[in-house]
């Protein structure tokens, strides 16, 4: 599988292919007796995605879309129903469980919710020593106990800390806490599901700043699923934009974000509040995001779309090279008929302003 | 159109309040001497960080602050009248008629055992003499103007039947069913993605507009208020730190915290290496630092700060509650 984001180095996962498909019909016989038909959710439908080591890539999409679903197959915590995760040259979804327990010790997880993470009746030193213990990492007390202080340390926490209890910690550092039990491994690559959503802004920013400081110190590669377009933007190499289980616009951040061309991303772009433009009044995308079970037909998007025509309710588009760096599910795209960028008077960020047409039942 | 600090006839008076919680180990001030003014039809963005105490000031101004936490100093007036030492039973008409609640959550202050339209009519009848039909009739006009497609066919249906923002929108349209004065909104739309949040945000300013309620929306998101508010306030650990038109406290911060607030939000396309980060947590109410409260985390405080609780002074169309700028006035 080609991806523009394997420009000359081998990436360190990659996923191929991926479907994920949960089935929500009900039981057999409501089926035979009162002939409901099968049903199921495809949260995550046909996905190829590169992430070269030592970078970062984001997903990003609004709740439903699927990233947290792809956050879970790439760990493990969820089967594909199709599809390859390949992890250093190595097929995960295809591996013996003997064989697993390395991989599982070089891909850890970061969640979004500090305060369901950590246990509660543990102590931080316990917490953070657990992934040493399990994969046999540290043979003495006495060299946890150093190693767990040393990763203290590293997250900007104080080595006696480990004495206490998570409840004794702000949001802020129980985030800390998680990132100093993902690295413990000594991980390669880390998957982040909105690790700062939960937190103040003063706060988040500490932990980006940590995060893209420790991807330096111990060459992380990192796969960040995030719904905020600036944290993304502030974080990533590369970004994939999903709707309804599928990209729609993939490629290196900046591209994407100085240069979107699916109608979603410009959607999503518009819907970031803009700290130079204060009491604009806007007019605001109509719409939802429809529901998962039923998608519609051809283009998933297309009836939010201000695009879409007789094509686009008939045919699913596919990724398609763009003559920037960006690969593109769209048939506006691909024929010409995307207007182009008409950009803001001021501000430096020059973030695309596109009116939309009012459908689908919105003010 | 931004109405000033200083407005002939305030909707809203808010004068040294302080709202306490008793505990064991003595009173926790959670909110302390806060002072500010809302004009009719004004919208004023209330932000800080969880803790600050800004949902406390909205709770403390609808009346509905519960046990063990309760006023403990201050006034507020509405329409010149006091209303913080009202009973609950006085408290009751005002509250709905002409100050009304939007919370974060739209599925937890609907009730899921009733209509839509059953608690709209409901909600109209106790606030207007209407009979049902009219009630009815009203409330399916409003479901209209909050954008509810088939308003006829929906007002019939539960709350669960109806998507995140869809529900959102029906709050927004309880809210303000009685045409209240006031509208204390709290996170509205934390709660919701992105594109729908510019939906409800645009919403809530029409429908306040054409309604004449002033808002006061509280939120921990920068972006929300620069996009919504005339005016903004910003709290710190129960104190307010800075007050004034939202041009001034977004582009130009005067308090450190505001700007440290303001540098700790990442931007699209700012390209930067590193978030200005603001070092440490606001303080716990048990053990809050003497003087000024941010004095421990300021990149600026001086020996004065740690001893002298600063009070609000005036810079330009603002007040700020900084030793930085008292005295040079």
């Amino acid at each position: 599988m080609q991806t523009v984001t394997t420009q000359g180095a081998e990436p360190l996962l990659s996923i191929t292919g991926m479907k994920k498909h949960f089935d929500l019909s009900p039981p057999l016989l409501n089926r035979l007796i009162e002939r409901k038909p099968v049903q199921h959710l495809r949260a995550v439908d046909g996905l190829d995605i590169a992430v070269p080591k030592g970078k970062t890539f984001s997903l990003v999409g609004e709740s439903g879309c699927g990233k947290s679903t792809v956050a879970k197959l790439v760990v493990g915590l969820y089967g594909p129903t199709e599809g390859k995760v390949i992890f250093d040259g190595a097929d995960l979804t295809d591996l013996e469980a003997s064989q697993r327990a390395d991989y599982r010790r070089r891909i850890q997880m970061i969640f979004q919710d500090p305060y369901a993470s950590l246990n509660p009746r543990w102590r931080v030193r316990d917490i953070i020593a657990e992934p040493l213990r399990s994969f046999g990492l540290v043979s003495s007390r006495q060299e946890e106990r150093d190693e767990v202080g040393r990763l203290l340390e590293l997250v900007g926490l104080n080595p006696r800390d480990g004495e206490k209890f998570p409840h004794e910690f702000s949001g802020g550092q129980r985030q800390r806490i998680s990132i100093a039990r993902a690295i413990s491994s000594r991980p390669d690559f880390l998957v982040c599901d909105e690790p700062t959503s939960a937190l103040d802004v003063s706060v988040q920013a500490q932990i980006l700043n940590l995060m893209r400081d420790l991807q330096e110190e111990l060459g992380l590669t990192y796969l960040f699923i995030s719904h905020d377009l600036a944290v993304v933007d502030f974080m990533s190499d590369y970004v994939g934009v999903m709707y309804l289980g599928r990209l729609v616009e993939v490629g290196p951040a900046k591209e994407v974000f100085h240069n979107p061309t699916h109608p979603y991303t410009r959607l999503l772009m518009d819907t970031i509040p803009d700290m130079e433009m204060t009491r604009r009044d806007r007019t605001p995308v109509a719409g939802e995001v429809p529901n998962p079970i039923n998608p519609p037909p051809g283009c998933t998007f297309h009836p939010r779309c201000p695009l879409a025509n007789a094509r686009c309710k008939a045919e699913a588009p596919r990724l398609r090279q763009m003559p920037g760096d960006a690969r593109v599910s769209c048939h506006a795209a691909e024929e010409g008929r995307n207007p182009p960028l008409a950009r803001k008077p001021t501000g430096p960020e020059n973030a695309p302003v596109m009116q939309l047409r009012a459908s689908a039942g919105g003010a | 159109m931004h109405p000033m600090t200083q407005t002939p006839d305030p909707l809203l008076q808010v004068r040294d309040l302080s709202i306490a919680f008793d505990t064991r180990h003595g009173p926790l001030r959670a909110v302390d001497n806060i002072t500010f003014d809302l004009a009719p039809g004004e919208i004023l963005g209330m932000v800080g960080e969880s803790g600050a105490g800004k949902s406390l000031t909205g709770t403390a101004i609808t009346g509905l602050l519960e046990r063990p936490g309760h006023i403990s100093g201050g006034e507020i007036h509405f329409e010149g009248r006091r209303i913080d030492t009202l009973s609950k039973d006085a408290m009751r008409p005002l509250r709905g008629r002409k100050i009304g609640a939007i919370f974060q959550d739209p599925l937890t202050s609907l009730n899921p055992l009733l209509t839509v339209g059953k608690q709209l009519v409901e909600t109209i009848q106790t606030h207007m003499d209407l009979t049902k039909e009219a009630a009815r009739a009203r409330a399916i006009d409003l479901l209209a103007e909050v954008g509810i497609p088939a308003p006829e066919q929906r007002v019939d249906h539960y709350p669960h039947q109806f998507s995140g923002g869809m529900r959102q929108r029906v709050v927004i349209a309880l809210a303000l069913c009685a045409d209240p004065k006031l509208v204390i909104a709290d996170e509205p739309t934390t709660a919701l993605d992105v594109s729908i949040q510019a939906q409800i945000l645009a919403l809530l300013k029409k429908m306040c507009r054409e309604h004449g309620a002033a808002v006061i929306l509280v939120t921990h998101d920068m972006g929300v208020i620069a996009e919504t508010a005339d005016r903004v306030a910003v709290m710190y650990s129960g104190r307010l730190v800075e007050i004034g038109p939202v041009e001034q406290v977004v582009k130009h911060p005067r308090h450190p915290y505001t700007r440290g607030l303001m540098g700790s939000i990442p931007v699209v396309g700012g390209g930067l290496r590193r978030l200005t980060q603001i070092d440490g947590a606001m303080p716990r109410l048990t053990d809050l630092p003497s003087g000024c409260a941010f004095h421990p985390r300021c990149p600026k405080a001086t020996e004065a700060c740690t001893q002298v609780k600063p009070t609000a002074v005036k810079v330009d169309d603002g007040q700020v509650a900084c030793l930085l700028y008292e005295g040079a006035q």
